[in-house]
């Protein structure tokens, strides 16, 4: 593989992976607090995926001459990730943590489906394994969507108000960077439009057997600046708290 | 029967040696027979690599299975030991051994239902009771106590139950 084309898989890569650890974090702040225990269980269970997913990634990167997991993981602060906004906000209410639940996994579904076919044998080999995983975090998130889209008044208000809020953040997870056009001249990655407009046809068939309705995309300004490493003041205060332990004394053996 | 020392060591040997190893969260179920050991090799100079592939690639037990795989070839005179992780022949739920299934099922776990190619979601939210054999089940979360089982209920002796997720 030539340097270029390395810089543009460790792009994509930190992404991908930036995505899956931080999130993760957030759905462990569940642990304790769902609103019903299969919930608790539900999100804490989807975090120790996603951290298993960003291992996996973060080991990909390990591969490329990148430090090891955990250095990756617990020392850089925030304008050195690059997740997407939508990923590091806070859990809000259980309405907000749900529509960000299904608006991700539903995109991260996907790109891990067409990332099984990805030109660099690896990332396919990864994605493979992880898109027969993400499919529980959909169904799960679909299951929740249509019971409580469609349920009492009080449910869906407070969904379609968290599904307005969330979708220009959820818009920014198709953020492209410099590589984008690399990634896709290669075949490593078939781009964020083919993934966006994928999305958008499944959310929109879930969403419309519920009485929740899409915004208008086209009047949306999404959030970018996540990929390049800009972030809302909601990440730092999270990287603190997720490597407190580790930053006592990095060299310890777990 | 232990080997003759002077015998050099064979694949077949290693494997049944490996038998013993179980699942640290499923202590009925054999490594061999949940599918995740995919090979065995001896090279000239007598190391031995086992080549293993994670379940749920979160899976906190993975550690464990790789650690208990060393420590058993050790045990048996075996001192190079090698245990790789290889994604190259993915995990599913179809590598479990009929023996496997049957394990889990005494152990009141659902096996995982062997599916063709394709894993959509009515294969994920259907589930036979491992007590009473009904199909007459819900779905009521895709997430249990570890990250590879799934909660349900039993509409027919109306209890609740707990599957193996197919993957």
């Amino acid at each position: 593989m030539s340097a270029a084309n390395s810089d543009a898989l460790k792009d994509l890569l930190y992404r991908l992976a930036d995505d899956q650890l931080i999130l993760g974090h957030r759905n462990s702040e569940w642990n304790g607090l769902g609103p019903i225990l299969e919930e608790d269980i539900a999100f804490s269970s989807m975090a120790q995926d996603k951290l298993g997913h960003s291992l996996q990634l973060y080991l990909l990167l390990q591969g490329l001459g990148e430090a090891e997991p955990d250095t990756v993981a617990f020392t850089r602060n925030a304008p050195q990730f690059h997740c997407a906004q939508l990923v590091e906000l806070p859990i809000g209410e259980y309405d907000f943590s749900l529509i960000r639940h299904f608006l991700f996994d539903t995109a991260e579904l996907l790109r891990f489906e067409l990332l099984s076919q990805s030109s660099y044998e690896p990332l396919a080999q990864v994605a493979r394994k992880l898109k027969g995983e993400l499919k529980y975090h959909v169904l799960h998130a679909n299951t929740w969507i249509k019971q409580l889209g469609s349920s009492t008044e009080e449910a869906i208000d407070r969904l379609q108000g968290s599904l307005n809020f969330a979708m220009p953040y959820a818009l920014g997870l198709f953020e492209k960077t410099g590589y984008e056009e690399a990634l896709i001249a290669e075949g490593i990655f078939v781009g964020e439009d083919e993934l966006k407009a994928g999305w958008i046809e499944k959310i929109t068939v879930i969403l419309a057997q519920t009485s929740l309705e899409l915004p208008d995309l086209t009047t949306l300004t999404p959030v970018y600046g996540g990929r390049a490493g800009q972030h809302t003041e909601h990440l730092q205060p999270l990287l603190d708290e997720m490597a407190e332990v580790f930053r006592v004394d990095p060299t310890a053996e777990w | 029967m232990e080997p003759n020392p002077s015998a050099p060591i064979t694949e077949s040997q290693i494997l049944t040696w490996l038998e013993v190893v179980k699942d640290p969260e499923i202590p009925v179920l054999s490594l061999i027979d949940l599918g995740v050991i995919r090979g065995v090799s001896i090279a000239e100079t007598g190391q031995v690599t086992v080549t293993m592939t994670p379940t749920f690639s979160g899976c906190p037990a993975m550690d464990y299975m790789q650690r208990d795989v060393e420590q058993t070839l050790h045990a048996h005179g075996v001192a190079d030991v090698v245990v790789r992780m290889s994604f190259d022949e993915p995990w599913s739920t179809n590598l479990m051994t009929e023996a496997g299934r049957l394990a889990l099922k005494e152990f009141g776990l659902a096996p995982p239902p062997a599916y063709q190619q394709v894993l959509d979601l009515d294969i994920l939210e259907y589930a036979q009771c491992p007590r009473c054999n009904g199909t007459n089940t819900t779905m009521r979360s895709p997430f249990g106590a570890t990250l590879c089982r799934s909660m349900h209920y039993c509409n027919d002796c109306r209890q609740m139950f707990e599957q193996f997720k197919p993957l």
